[in-house]
């Protein structure tokens, strides 16, 4: 085994490890600080499979962004250290079981594909390919779609202030 | 590469989307909720640049995809969570099982 | 062939009137909707003068014989490579005939109307309704396939029942429309099954061909629908008789006349229009126009033959009793009416023998003249006394002199007297009876005495018997525009007697030699003056002698009164027959089968689904759950057992 598939093995066991304890501790700020440690374990990934520019947006939006979001959404709304209450034991025997079925289905499935790896030529991934296709307008160029998602960006926005404004009837409701 | 084969990195994002599932199904907090389909949905990233890195590596579509997912990540949680504290304005409560006004 | 498609106009102006005034009438032309109205007649008027000269006296005529042309031509409907709708325009004498009849006497009607209906609410959607029914009836005249007859044949109906049922706040009003609209829908009936019967058979509803397959003996179609028998009597004889009960529910034939005297509930203008010279003899107009077909069968030609004579007589014979100067006058339409009928239906198809068809159609003509001219009469006289009732009418000739002198050349004229129209037009058809059939004649000639009593018995009391009383003598005779009218429909039903007919309409197209024979003319005109001389005796100044008579007469006078009970006896069927016998086992089906059954499954769905709407549990994560559990069977089922 080599260097590298340790450190794939290590980074993989932190991702999952990570995981599982976001899905599962009981107080919901921890669990914040879990997800933060499971989103810098794929970004560890990502470089470890050279694609250093997903793993910087990776760190920048889901690091960066997202998962500072949810804290203050937290603040917002939780008394931090408040415990969750459990789920209840059926419920969380019969998602277990779920999970673990999904996994064993899909596990198997994977293992029987027989996929045909490629490894002839180099896999590059440079910011400027990136950029060039991205906003290229030939036949396998993505502007389209990238003045779709810009648009989608702003409609979120203007929505997410739409639904989080107070209106006014709120207020009158609450004195 | 490295003898890391390309079904490793599959059963990992397995794992990881499984473990989301799980949270989704378990958690009723709608925060936790949320973080777990993020990592759903980073399972889902992993699976894109995996299967660009190993099959196709003269190509950038699955770099694209995993952009464009994260994009709409961001911007999914924004709405969730503005969602949520609208929800939390109304009910008090975070909690999904107390909104539970869509039922029969 | 020349030109004639700018006939189209003639039937679309009346359209672009009635949507203009229909849409923006109310708002905007709410003062000026009778000249736009009028405006626009007059110049459907004026072509179709035109295309009665250009037809008439300059390019109609082939070889002698009036031909058909078909000046415009659309195929709407195709619904086999032989069978069609189409929209089309026929040209030959009866309709050109009916065209000028009816642009004429609309126009007439519409200048009456602008000062008989001054000041109304709903000047402009008078207006409106008037306009739809031009066209209608115009449509209806000029149609070349049966299935477009019917489609205006019912256009005109609805048009007749908005104009009816006018005065919608007044209950009787609208009784009355309802009781047109039911009786002559009830009769439209038997004329759409006599269509298809008539198309099935001949494989065409093109009246053109399918007069020319159903009337030479050879051909196949003939052989097939005269040999097919049902109930004892050959199709034709069926296809024939329900097309004329159509006909006869239009043109208020016995026992379908019913609604006619109750139409007068409409405006008075109305009743000349529609009730008096155009729409009512449609029915007439229908048998004309299908006459080649009708001259093929002996038994349906009896049919129209009795029905009208019956018609005839029995409307006479209530228009002597009634009081309501408009049903009297409703009756005599109906009266006259029948004799068209009749004429037709003693006349054949070619010759010296079609002397019964081209009578018909020469009545039908004069009669629109003088029939609208009594009811704008009526109308110019209700205007001013307000009301309808005899008996408030008296000695208004010093105050009405020009309404005076045309209700009397109308009456002159309906009476049969020489040497106004109606005499000429009569004395053809008396003449056509006499020579086929002596019973109908008889009758006929019984009715024109009863006729000429009647409208006389109308006449003296109106404008003689009592004095006026002044208190209503507050607006004078009406406006130039009701005046103008009525003396232009005088000088009509002067003149119009004289137009040499028979040079033009008949049934076979070629000229007829008609000559007036003064000996025969004796009997008829003898008992009309005879009957105008009883009429004087009676009603010229207030007596005794109509109260004694009636009270010699008995029963007859007051089953008379009482329209021989036919309102009754309707009624009879309707409430004491067919509404328990019929109307309640189906209302009972109605009620518990089929609304049962709808019932019931909507019952059914309710219970289902107050049973299985515990799944919408509203947790979202249950929802996620059967999400995912469906997503991983359908991946088992694509995956594993589908292969």
């Amino acid at each position: 085994m080599s260097a590298s598939a340790i450190i794939f093995y290590l980074i993989a066991a932190f991702i999952l490890g990570a995981g599982i304890l976001a899905v599962t501790t009981r107080k919901i700020f921890r669990s914040a600080i879990w997800l933060l440690f499971s989103l810098v374990g794929i970004a560890a990934l990502y470089f470890w499979m050279q694609v250093e520019f997903i793993a910087a947006v990776q760190i920048i939006v889901y690091v960066g962004g997202i998962v500072i979001l949810i804290i203050f959404s937290i603040f917002l709304t939780q008394q931090s250290g408040k415990e969750m209450a459990k789920p209840a034991l059926q419920k969380n025997i019969f998602s277990a079981l779920a999970a673990l079925f999904g996994v064993a289905f899909i596990g198997k499935l994977i293992s029987e594909y027989g996929f045909t790896e490629d490894q002839s030529k180099p896999f590059n991934v440079g910011v400027g390919d990136i950029g060039t296709q991205m906003l290229s307008t030939t036949e396998h160029g993505y502007i389209l779609p990238f003045e779709v998602v810009s648009m989608l960006l702003l409609a979120a926005m203007i929505g997410c202030i739409v639904i989080a404004m107070k209106s006014k009837d709120n207020i009158i409701s609450k004195s | 590469m490295s003898g890391v084969p390309l079904t490793h990195i599959l059963y990992l994002s397995t794992a990881l989307f499984f473990i989301g599932m799980y949270g989704l199904f378990t958690r009723r907090n709608m925060i936790t909720m949320l973080m777990s389909i993020e990592l759903m949905l980073n399972s889902v990233n992993i699976n894109f640049v995996a299967f660009n890195k190993y099959l196709y590596p003269e190509k950038l579509d699955g770099i694209f995809f995993t952009l464009f997912i994260i994009t709409i990540a961001a911007a999914e949680a924004a709405v969730a969570i503005a969602i949520i504290i609208n929800l939390y304005r109304s009910h008090n409560s975070i909690d999904v099982e107390d909104a539970a006004e869509m039922k029969f | 062939m020349s030109n004639y498609s700018y006939i189209v106009w003639i039937p679309l102006l009346p359209l672009i009137t009635f949507l203009v005034l229909g849409i923006f009438g109310r708002k905007h032309f709410k003062t000026v909707a009778g000249f736009i109205g009028t405006a626009s007649l007059l110049a459907s008027t004026i072509l179709s003068f035109i295309a009665a000269k250009q037809y008439f006296f300059v390019d109609g005529k082939v070889n002698g014989i009036f031909q058909k042309i078909i000046a415009f031509k659309y195929t709407w409907l195709q619904f086999s490579p032989n069978v069609s709708i189409d929209m089309g325009i026929i040209v030959d004498p009866i309709s050109v005939m009916m065209l000028v009849v009816v642009t004429f006497v609309s126009l007439m009607v519409h200048v009456f109307s602008l000062g008989y209906m001054k000041g109304e609410e709903r000047f402009a959607t008078y207006y409106a309704f008037l306009s739809l029914f031009t066209f209608s009836m115009l449509g209806l005249v000029l149609s070349s396939n049966l299935f477009q007859v019917y489609m205006f044949w019912e256009l005109v109906g609805v048009s007749s029942f908005l104009l009816i049922g006018y005065y919608f706040d007044k209950p009787s009003a609208v009784a009355a429309s309802k009781k047109a609209f039911i009786v002559t829908r009830f009769a439209d009936l038997g004329f759409l099954i006599g269509i298809l019967i008539l198309a099935f058979y001949s494989g065409t509803l093109d009246i053109g061909t399918l007069i020319e397959r159903l009337t030479s003996a050879q051909s196949t179609q003939f052989t097939g629908i005269a040999t097919a028998s049902f109930l004892g009597a050959s199709m034709l004889t069926w296809g024939l008789t329900l097309v004329f009960i159509g006909g006869a529910g239009k043109s208020a034939m016995f026992p379908l006349h019913i609604w006619l005297p109750d139409a007068m509930e409409g405006p008075t203008p109305v009743s000349a229009l529609i009730h008096a010279a155009t729409m009512v003899v449609a029915g007439v107009y229908l048998v004309a126009r299908l006459f080649p077909v009708f001259s093929m069968d002996v038994t349906a030609l009896q049919i129209v033959t009795y029905v009208g004579a019956f018609s005839a007589l029995l409307a006479a014979v209530i228009a002597c009793t009634q009081t309501d100067i408009k049903r009297v006058l409703a009756y005599s339409t109906m009266s006259q009416i029948g004799y068209m009928m009749f004429a037709l239906g003693v006349s054949k198809q070619t010759g010296e023998e079609g002397l019964g068809y081209m009578a018909s159609m020469f009545h039908l003509f004069t009669h629109a003249f003088f029939k609208s001219l009594l009811f704008l009469g009526a109308g110019a006289v209700i205007h001013m006394v307000h009301s309808n009732e005899m008996k408030d009418m008296g000695g208004l000739r010093k105050l009405m002199p020009i309404t005076h002198i045309a209700f009397l050349i109308a009456c002159l004229a309906i009476a049969g007297i020489p040497p106004f129209a109606g005499f000429f037009s009569k004395e053809e058809i008396l003449l056509a009876a006499f020579h086929s059939n002596k019973l109908i004649y008889g009758v006929a000639l019984f009715t024109a005495a009863l006729t000429a009593f009647y409208m006389f018995r109308l006449y003296f009391s109106i404008f003689w018997s009592k004095e006026a009383t002044h208190h209503h003598d507050s607006h004078g005779e009406g406006t130039l525009s009701m005046k103008l009218p009525l003396i232009i429909l005088a000088i009509c039903a002067v003149g119009v007697g004289f137009v040499p007919f028979s040079n033009f309409i008949t049934a076979d197209g070629a000229a007829l030699e008609t000559h007036t024979d003064l000996l025969f003319s004796a009997a008829p005109v003898g008992l009309t003056i005879i009957a105008i001389l009883i009429a004087m005796s009676f009603y010229k100044t207030e007596n005794e002698k109509p109260a004694k008579f009636a009270a010699a007469m008995g029963g007859l006078y007051k089953a008379a009164s009482r329209k021989f009970y036919m309102d009754e006896l309707y009624l009879f069927i309707t409430k004491k027959i067919i509404f328990p016998l019929i109307g309640q086992p189906i209302a009972w089906i109605d009620k518990n089968i089929v609304d049962g059954l709808m019932n019931g499954l909507a019952s059914v769905t309710a219970k289902i689904s107050s049973l299985i709407k515990g799944l919408q549990s509203g947790k979202v994560q249950n929802y996620a759950l059967f999400f995912f559990g469906g997503v991983a069977a359908l991946a088992v089922l694509f995956i594993y057992l589908w292969k």
